[in-house]
């Protein structure tokens, strides 16, 4: 069991909701798995794509973007461009053979159990896909 | 460059889940890092003096702290740094508590977990850049937006300290709730003479009020925000109406007043209630026949200072504040969908609040009982507990001011009617607060019988009685109880158009649509948009006494922030690298708050950040096509190192 596959999965929470979610849930003890790592950014619109890129060829497995709901943005729409530009990487990944590795999700300040459930869910899909292929090139 | 490295064990929080030795161990071996330590409490005093003698030992330039969320101590943190002569910014935390000794249980992937998040920590620390806060000027005025009882007490507070306030309230008379209800517990008095003192702030001078008027849009930042409010046409011109209301008494249209419960009626030109303040009738263009007949013209007539003017527009005002206090207060829930208790069905099924008005002196029934249906004196009460509260179905949570009000309302009903029955349906008494259980206990001497059950069925009888089935959950019996009238504790609700406020001034709120404060122990006023604070039961359900507390809370909060004449910001604003960029305006087109300008320079075109306006999302780093736009402390070499470091393997 010990050399089951252990993916790495980078997230991108934004400052104002997601990250405050990903909080709620510590504060409320709802329990993942350990396979993510969060870097904070002030808003999901700050996310580049070069950043997953990167993410991905530096060996994740999988990234996550979250941001808050559709009229929720502490910045009135940064989350409408991180939903276009996301979604256009994600349809990118599909011809890079990285297909189902990139995920946007909403996470409101107050979800803190919908974020123990994203990451679980996400986590037990990209251990399903396996690692990611850029690592052993 | 030298790093100092602290893992807090905050307790057994972390330490309990995380073995803090070894990450302090590791960190040592990171790049950069001349001394890790680790200790119980890193935010405490002790905790906070190793960091500085580090700092002056060691010369410590940079720091990063593994304890728990930047939300709660960055602050903390960053204040150290500044004390010390350090760069604020030159500081980072490691999330270890909230997102890895809480949310997991294996010890040794916690472990390593922390190991990452110390080594991206430590990589952005490396690459942070000193940066020096922005000063701006903050207006010394507050709005306070409700005009409830949390609302005046925070505006009085404020305005009693010196500062403007400017007060918003939807409905034309301020007074909220609370200027409905019959007496309150646990001392019985009557709410409109405890309130008629604080509702005489429109005498104040440093208080505004704007009634029968709602915000329609907020722009600025903390300290600096522009306010537009809609003052909705009243068809009466308030500086020369004298409020003596000739027009309400000589309208010839009753309209059911929602104010009372619908219990009772109004006319289409109305105060909401005799001490209403300020004492300026509105005229509802639903109703008045002026504008669905075209003719009538009466109260124009009789008034004697010509202050009735049909062609009244809504007129949009701007203020220019400091703060913002939301004191919205509640909705009550409307019972209707939950069937079995027959609400709307049977005339004689009423909420708490049409109990309050049909009990109030100045009700529609001038406080003397008498039955919706037929008029007839009830003598048989049954109280119906957590109508849509603490029910998996409709709310979840518990409303926490029914059980005290229905308590008051049952004793009250066994003081004056001493002949009456009062039961009471109940799930749990929860009567917690200063000198509540003894109230409880009084009203249980006073006669009035607690079952406890939650009742399965109110059956409407020819007689229009009402048959409740219940059972006694202590004793297993199930119960008919035959009762005149029923009442029920209906839930508390976000107030009406919460949401849309809540868009406006983009703020949070929480699962259960009450807005959410920013730490619900430390920060219980606060929101997360700073400059923007809480009162009462927009929060969450309270009492009276608890929402004057809060409100005072929330004053407090504002008044830290309007003292001053400056206040310096955070400087995470974005910037433009004038050698590189082209001026295509993408970046422009994406700011939401109007910071980017695009200007000449040299007979071509660039984007020019204004810092004080910037907010730091972000959104135009994203936009721009050539690199050159980029944002102070989440720069793209910022967050790639935090990437690479998070991808290298432990």
């Amino acid at each position: 069991m010990t050399d089951e596959f252990e993916p790495n999965i980078l997230a991108f929470c934004c400052n104002w909701c997601s990250y405050a979610g990903a909080d709620l849930a510590g504060v409320s003890r709802f329990q993942y798995p350990p396979n993510i790592r969060i870097i904070r950014v002030m808003c999901s619109g700050r996310v580049e794509p070069a950043f997953i890129l990167e993410a991905l060829k530096d060996g994740a497995d999988g990234v996550l973007i979250t941001g808050c709901h559709i009229g929720d943005c502490h910045y009135i729409d940064g989350n409408r461009n991180a939903e276009v530009r996301i979604n256009n990487t994600i349809d990118a990944l599909k011809y890079l053979g990285l297909d189902g590795r990139l995920r946007l999700e909403w996470v409101s300040a107050s979800e803190g159990a919908r974020f123990a459930e994203v990451v679980s869910e996400f986590t037990e899909e990209i251990r399903k896909l396996g690692p990611n292929p850029l690592k052993e090139t | 460059m030298n790093i100092g490295v602290y893992v807090c064990h905050c307790g057994t929080n972390i330490a309990g889940v995380i073995d803090v030795e070894k990450v302090t161990e590791y960190a040592t071996t990171l790049d950069g890092v001349v001394v890790a330590r680790n200790y119980k409490y890193m935010c405490s005093d002790p905790g906070k003096d190793l960091i500085r003698s580090d700092i002056k030992e060691n010369n410590l330039d940079r720091v990063v702290v593994a304890a728990c969320s930047p939300t709660m101590h960055e602050k903390t943190y960053r204040d150290v740094m500044e004390e010390m002569g350090g760069n604020p910014f030159l500081f980072e935390m490691a999330n270890i508590r909230e997102q890895d000794s809480w949310v997991h249980t294996d010890k040794d992937m916690a472990t390593e977990k922390a190991y990452d998040l110390v080594r991206m920590a430590v990589a952005k620390v490396r690459r942070n850049e000193p940066l020096e806060r922005i000063e701006i000027p903050v207006t010394q005025r507050a709005l306070i937006i409700g005009g409830g009882v949390a609302g005046m007490e925070a505006s009085l507070d404020l305005a009693e300290q010196g500062y403007e306030v400017i007060m918003v309230e939807k409905e034309q008379s301020i007074g909220g709730h609370m200027s409905q209800l019959t007496k309150t517990f646990p001392t019985l008095d009557c709410p409109m003479c405890i309130l008629a003192p604080k509702m005489a702030l429109h005498e104040h001078k440093n208080i505004t009020i704007y009634s029968f008027s709602e915000i329609e849009e907020v722009s600025g930042y903390v300290g600096n925000f522009e306010v537009s409010i809609r003052k909705k046409a009243k068809s009466v011109i308030e500086d020369l109406c004298n409020g003596c209301g000739l027009c309400q008494e000589k309208c010839p249209t009753k309209v059911l007043s929602v104010y009372d419960g619908k219990l009772g009626t109004r006319k289409a030109i109305y105060t909401l209630f005799p001490q209403a303040v300020p004492r300026i009738p509105v005229l509802d263009r639903e109703n008045c026949l002026m504008f669905t007949k075209g003719t009538c013209g009466v109260c124009k007539k009789v008034c004697p200072t010509d202050a009735i003017d049909y062609d009244q527009q809504d007129e949009i005002i701007t203020e220019k504040v400091g703060a913002i206090i939301v004191a919205t207060g509640y909705a009550e829930y409307d019972p209707t969908p939950i069937e079995e208790y027959g609400y709307g069905r049977y005339k004689n099924v009423l909420t708490g609040l049409q109990f309050e008005r049909l009990t109030n002196a100045s009700g529609p029934t001038l406080g003397v009982l008498k039955r919706p249906s037929d008029g007839a004196t009830p003598k048989r009460f049954a109280f119906i507990q957590c109508v849509g509260s603490r029910d998996v179905n409709t709310q979840e949570y518990c409303s926490k001011v029914c059980c005290m009000y229905t308590v008051k309302n049952a004793r009250l009903l066994r003081d004056e009617h001493p002949e009456s029955e009062v039961y009471i349906f109940y799930t749990d008494v929860r009567s917690a607060g200063k000198g509540y259980e003894e109230f409880y206990k009084i009203s249980q001497e006073k006669g009035v019988k607690f079952i406890r059950g939650r009742v399965s069925e109110v059956v409407g009888l020819p007689d229009d009685n009402l048959l409740l089935r219940t059972e006694d959950t202590l004793t297993g019996d199930v119960y008919e109880v035959e009762v005149d009238m029923a009442i029920l504790a209906c839930a508390l609700l976000p107030a009406e158009g919460s949401d849309k406020l809540r868009d406006i001034l983009k703020i949070s709120e929480g699962t259960d649509g009450f807005f959410m404060e920013a730490h619900p122990k430390l920060r219980p006023v606060d929101t997360l948009t700073d400059g923007i604070y809480l009162a009462g039961c927009a929060q969450g359900p309270r009492d009276i006494a608890d929402t004057v507390v809060h409100a005072k809370g929330a004053a407090s909060g504002a008044s830290v922030l309007i003292s001053h004449t400056k206040m310096s910001l955070d400087p995470i604003s974005a910037y433009s690298d004038e050698s590189v960029c082209r001026g295509c305006g993408e970046c422009k087109l994406v700011c939401q708050f109007g910071a980017i300008e695009i200007e000449p320079l040299n007979g071509r075109l660039i984007a020019k950040v204004n810092e004080v306006l910037c907010k730091g999302c972000g959104a135009c780093v994203g936009a721009c096509c050539n690199g050159a736009m980029s944002i102070r402390h989440f720069k793209d070499e910022q967050i790639n190192s935090m990437i690479e470091a998070a991808m290298e393997v432990a």
